[in-house]
């Protein structure tokens, strides 16, 4: 919709005014006893002048806007066209109707000089009032549109380019455990072969997709937790709990994987044993609650700033997302270290798609 | 020669383990899991080469290097990471870009041997430290080093800093900490919407300044949170209005 009422519509209701108005007129002056004649021409000839005008005030004003400081401008060129009109009606209806049969009409048209200028004043004044608010909105809407695109467009590009960061770290050290592993395990090194292309080809499909399901995410993820179980060898667990109404659930692709990452890397280096990592998905009447949590050693960790390895970019791709800032929170306790991320399930999150 | 291999991936140092066996002259003394071990290992065994990683937990490669007041020769292994590699290219460290193959870490090898490794070490590392500091990770965050123990200092945490002979004294919350840089280097990591040099010798963290009072003729102190009283110097004056929007 670029203006309140569409262009169409608004010249239907000038022209439908414009002739109950010349009939209204027409009325008034036959009721004065002038002749059908009179009335008729004194009616054509003064509303096809205010029509005129109309369409002089619509097109200069089309082309050019009075700024702020210059809005009598707007009230002189009204009362300038409302003059040129009356006195234009005044001198032709003088030259059609001359002759002694006429003096009272030529009274009347000099008696009723201020009130056509009056009239003819108000509605000119109207017309170009009408026309300064139309084409003011219509350029507001018109900025407002540019700003959008152009921030929908840095956004995307933003958005594009933090995904795209995931990406080559895990890819190049992978093949590097594959190229270690062709050595001394070749069945192993095949296997993750196998594996690192399921979860690529899984990456590459949802590439321009901006949501999916929780369903498809987690499957994506268990690739990806294959693969970092053979980097890590026997000492990566990890446990995942899943509220079976929650799979159906929408979330940006590829949120998890960064988080899943940030908890192996912290939760493994701290201590030389088996480590555990947990994830447990519940859902709340309009947002999905994914909780991950790792172990890891309060007395190495703790003057850690920020919230890690990849979590400030999930951070930032759900504030581009969301416009909030409050959906990953972390928090340490007792060698637990959790990461909570919430995704809202409005229905414009799937419009957004 | 002895080397120690520090690397957060089994894998990953299973390969320059297998790469070395062709290297008979090279003995692996350890193997670290993380730069606080590295510097551990470093110390222990004085070795005259590490293998580094760049991204590990904890702290990065860099970082646990300027830990290191005479650091071995060393040789980068990274997957990628763009802040690194350009640090290598602008200073002619050898590095090697996972993965790699044998020919490429035989190259590596001959061109380390080729030359003094002590001197290699020393002429290179300075440099590129500082050009690697200046990687958006480490402007959160200083790495220092107290009685064998490793401290991470978020930025945040920072009152103010003060030269002292070849040492930069950072003042925290918890008391200070030596780390042996230069003001101007941490002028240029530090970010300068906070951190203000209000005189040669002194930075301050603005947003821990409660006053500043006039003192003798046109120096002034700064008042910190902390009670602390920051020389002012007149161009730091200057300085300090500008970043305050005085």
């Amino acid at each position: 919709m670029r203006s309140p009422i569409t262009v169409n519509k608004f010249r239907n209701s000038f022209f439908g005014w414009w002739l109950v108005w010349g009939g209204l007129h027409l009325l008034l002056i036959y009721n004065y006893g002038f002749g059908l004649a009179v009335a008729a021409v004194d009616s054509l000839a003064t509303n096809s002048l205010l029509l005129a005008s109309s369409w002089l005030v619509i097109n200069i004003l089309r082309f050019y806007m009075p700024d702020k400081d210059r809005k009598w401008y707007v009230i002189f060129l009204s009362v300038t066209l409302a003059l040129g009109v009356t006195f234009t009606v005044n001198w032709l209806m003088g030259l059609l109707f001359a002759g002694p049969q006429y003096f009272a009409y030529h009274q009347f048209l000099f008696k009723s000089f201020w009130i056509r200028l009056g009239v003819a004043f108000l509605l000119i004044g109207c017309m170009t009032i009408i026309s300064v608010l139309w084409y003011t909105i219509e350029e507001e809407q018109e900025i407002r549109k540019r700003k959008e695109d152009a921030e929908k467009l840095s956004r995307d590009a933003e958005l594009y380019k933090l995904r795209q960061q995931l990406q080559p770290h895990f890819l190049f050290n992978s093949l590097n455990s594959i190229s270690a592993l062709i050595g001394a395990n070749p069945e192993q090194a095949r296997k993750m072969i196998y594996q690192l292309s399921d979860f690529l080809r899984s990456t590459l499909r949802r590439e321009e997709e901006q949501w999916v399901k929780m369903e498809e995410e987690l499957q994506t993820l268990e690739l990806y937790l294959e693969i970092e179980k053979v980097r890590f060898g026997h000492r990566l667990s990890t446990v995942i709990e899943k509220e079976e109404g929650c799979l159906q659930m929408q979330l940006p692709p590829m949120l998890l994987q960064p988080v899943m990452e940030n908890a192996i890397k912290f939760g493994l280096y701290d201590t030389t044993e088996a480590v555990t990592i947990s994830m447990s998905i519940t859902c709340e009447p309009d947002y999905l609650q994914i909780i991950v949590k790792n172990p890891f050693d309060l007395e190495t960790a703790a003057p850690r700033t920020g919230t890690g390895f990849g979590l400030n970019s999930v951070k930032r791709r759900l504030y581009l997302i969301f416009a909030r800032n409050d959906l990953l929170t972390t928090s340490a306790t007792d060698h637990i270290y959790t990461t909570s991320i919430k995704i809202p399930q409005q229905s414009g999150t799937t419009k957004a798609s | 020669m002895n080397a120690v291999i520090i690397d957060d991936e089994p894998l990953a140092r299973s390969v320059i383990k297998e790469y070395l066996q062709h290297h008979p002259q090279i003995q692996v003394l350890a193997e670290c899991n993380d730069g606080f071990e590295g510097v551990k290992a470093i110390q222990q065994y004085q070795p005259d080469l590490i293998f580094l990683d760049i991204q590990m937990p904890k702290i990065n490669g860099f970082e646990m290097l300027e830990l290191i007041d005479q650091p071995p020769a060393v040789i980068f292994t990274t997957a990628f990471d763009e802040y690194a590699i350009k640090a290598f290219e602008s200073h002619a460290v050898d590095y090697l870009l996972k993965p790699f193959s044998r020919e490429r870490f035989d190259k590596a090898m001959q061109k380390l041997l080729a030359q003094e490794p002590a001197a290699a070490a020393k002429a290179n590392l300075a440099p590129l430290l500082d050009t690697a500091a200046r990687t958006p990770a480490e402007q959160q965050r200083v790495v220092v080093r107290l009685a064998g123990k490793i401290r991470i200092i978020p930025t945040d945490d920072i009152h103010y800093l003060e030269a002292a002979d070849d040492y930069v004294k950072i003042h925290t919350k918890d008391g200070s900490f030596l780390k042996n840089k230069t003001m101007g280097h941490f002028e240029t990591v530090l970010n300068k919407d906070q951190f203000v040099r209000t005189h040669r010798s002194y930075m301050v963290n603005v947003s821990e300044i409660t006053r500043i009072d006039p003192y003798e003729k046109e120096n002034h102190l700064a008042i910190l949170r902390s009670g602390a009283r920051v020389p002012v110097s007149k161009t730091g004056y200057t300085r300090l209005k500008s970043v305050l929007g005085l």
